[in-house]
C-alpha cells in the first residue's frame, strides 16, 4: 500500500486529500485510474500547471511507481 | 531554522530569541506578514502545505539566500492552516555582519516566499471561499532577484 496526496483545489474536487492505495506500475495509469473513478478528478490532475511528486521528488512526465511509498499531485502552487 | 506550524507567531518572542547571544552579529533584519481583510472582503486565510516537501523547498531557498548575501543565520516561521485577519502569518528573521546584507536578504526571502514557496492558499470571505494564485505584483518582484547579480 502506499499514500497519494491532493492537495489544494484538486483535494476540495475530490472531495479527500489522501488515500491508501495499491499502486498501479506507472504514474500514467495512476492518473487514468483516478480519472476512471472520478472524471472531475482526472480533469482537475490534467489542467495546467498541476505536477506529481514521486516519494516528496517532482517528477516530470511518466515514472514507474515499483517500491514507492507516496504519490503527491500538486496545482499551481501560491506562494504564501 | 525552517518552523511551518499551526501554532500563533509572536513576532516580538521570535525576534528577540533570534538576536540573543550574537557577537559577530552587526544587523538583524526582521519582517512579519499580517493576514489584511482586503476591503472587507477577506476574514481569514487557510494555508496548506506538503508536510516535508514544503521544508526541504525553503531551506534550499534559504542556504542559497545565506550563501547570496553572506548570512550568519536565517529563521522562517511560517503558518498553516487558518489564519484570522490581524495576525501574522509569516515571520522572517536574517543575521549578518552589516545592514544591506541583512535587509536584502529578507526582501529577497519574503519575495520567495510569496510567490514560489510550496503554500496553497485560501481566501475565506463573506462571500465565501476561494484559491489564491500568486499576484503579478509577487511574480515581477520574484523576478527582480532573477536578473541581478551578486
Amino acid at each position: 500500500m502506499a499514500k497519494v496526496l491532493l492537495f489544494g483545489r484538486l483535494a476540495d474536487v475530490a472531495g479527500w486529500r489522501e488515500r491508501e492505495l495499491v499502486l498501479p506500475p506507472s504514474l500514467t495509469s495512476l492518473r487514468d485510474r483516478l480519472a476512471g473513478e472520478d472524471p472531475a478528478l482526472g480533469a482537475a490532475l490534467s489542467g495546467p500547471g498541476v505536477q506529481a511528486a514521486v516519494d516528496q521528488v517532482l517528477t516530470r512526465g511518466d515514472a514507474a511507481l515499483a517500491g514507492v511509498s507516496e504519490v503527491a499531485f500538486l496545482p499551481p502552487m501560491s506562494g504564501g | 531554522m525552517i518552523t511551518l506550524s499551526s501554532d500563533a507567531i509572536d513576532p516580538g518572542a521570535l525576534l528577540n530569541g533570534f538576536c540573543a547571544g550574537r557577537a559577530a552579529t552587526g544587523a538583524v533584519a526582521s519582517f512579519t506578514g499580517l493576514v489584511r481583510d482586503e476591503g472587507g472582503e477577506a476574514r481569514a486565510l487557510e494555508l496548506e502545505a506538503y508536510a516535508g516537501f514544503a521544508e526541504t523547498a525553503i531551506s534550499k531557498a534559504a542556504d542559497a539566500a545565506a550563501a547570496r548575501f553572506d548570512l550568519q543565520d536565517v529563521l522562517i516561521v511560517h503558518r498553516l492552516g487558518r489564519v484570522e485577519v490581524g495576525e501574522a502569518v509569516v515571520f522572517v528573521a536574517c543575521a549578518a555582519a552589516h545592514r544591506r546584507a541583512a535587509l536584502e536578504a529578507c526582501d529577497h526571502l519574503m519575495d520567495y516566499l510569496k510567490s514560489r514557496a510550496p503554500f496553497w492558499k485560501k481566501s475565506h470571505g463573506p462571500g465565501g471561499a476561494r484559491w489564491i494564485e500568486p499576484t503579478d505584483t509577487d511574480l515581477a518582484d520574484a523576478r527582480r532577484w532573477d536578473q541581478e547579480t551578486t
